[in-house]
């Protein structure tokens, strides 16, 4: 088994007012190490054995169409065993 | 003249838009996600509120659902189309219409009057305003910022697309304050602010939203 790993961002000239907030109350707790903070999403997706080639065509695919809006958002995929 | 309203799961202003459709003089026609059948409607709105509960991104699952493939279809072909707030989310994810709806700048809920401008009234659901006609229709959302890449931006600016601006501060961090878009077409018109929640003095700040529905309505008997 393995888990592919689709992680979406925010694109850098898109604003991110929720990582803003949470880059903000940062510091109020204590934690001053922040320059800024981005906040993104990840998806976890579970397949039976080693990923196939076109399995993970197939995921960017989907991560293209569903997982991340291409116009506002960037996305990675990966595979974690 | 049928003027359809689709419902998906987690709609909530569809009733308010049949009641505007019916008051403008119109037939309304409710429509359902789940089905392609548009049951021979003239156009169409596509309501507010949190369809699919808002999960991943705002309208991206309403997106995929079996209207909609009947109404971009139909829409590519000049079919009348007006999204509001959830709607305009809708039809950001499905490519009608450019750039995205985005969390509001300062990450509240924001329910108010608010004062728009209308700057494109050649589309068929703004013909009956003046242009640069200021009206007040209420904004209930969190995710209003309208967010666009520069030259997309320049685009609709150069071809006259911005059809609401917002007046005064601008509420949610939209670019140059945009309140509503068209297509090049201009029959796929996407506002956040609701028309049809301004439509009589008893339930709403104003009548100005009516023109919405008594535009298209119009339009449609001249042809």
């Amino acid at each position: 088994m393995a888990i592919i790993v689709v992680e979406v961002m925010l694109k850098p000239e898109i604003l991110d007012p929720q990582g803003q907030a949470v880059a903000s109350a940062l510091p109020r707790l204590g934690f001053t190490f922040a320059k800024s903070v981005r906040q993104g999403k990840r998806f976890e997706i579970e397949v039976d054995g080693e990923p196939t080639h076109a399995q993970l065509e197939e995921i960017e695919k989907a991560a293209h169409t569903l997982l991340s809006n291409p116009v506002i958002e960037n996305f990675v995929v990966k595979v974690e065993k | 003249m049928r003027i359809g309203v689709v419902t998906f799961p987690g709609s909530l202003d569809d009733r308010s838009a049949l009641r505007a459709i019916e008051l403008a003089g119109g037939t309304p026609v409710p429509l359902f996600h789940g089905t392609n059948d548009l049951k021979e409607v003239q156009a169409v709105v596509l309501p507010g509120g949190f369809s699919y509960g808002d999960y991943l991104r705002c309208g991206a699952i309403s997106r995929f659902s079996p209207i909609m493939e009947s109404i971009i279809l139909a829409a590519e072909h000049g079919f009348p189309v007006l999204g509001i707030c959830n709607g305009f989310q809708i039809l950001c994810e499905s490519h009608l219409l450019p750039g995205a709806l985005t969390r509001n700048a300062d990450l509240h809920f924001i329910c108010a009057d608010q004062r728009v401008s209308v700057e494109n009234t050649d589309t068929p659901w703004t013909r009956g305003y003046t242009k640069g006609q200021e009206i007040v229709i209420p904004i209930k959302n969190g995710e209003g910022s309208f967010q666009c890449s520069d030259e997309t931006l320049q685009e609709l600016e150069d071809e006259g697309r911005v059809v609401l601006r917002y007046v005064g501060k601008n509420p949610n961090g939209s670019r140059n304050s945009i309140a509503g878009i068209s297509n090049k077409r201009g029959n796929v018109v996407g506002v956040m602010p609701h028309p049809e929640q301004a439509i009589e003095h008893l339930t709403g700040p104003s009548e100005d939203g009516l023109n919405f529905f008594s535009s298209i309505l119009k339009e449609m008997v001249g042809r």
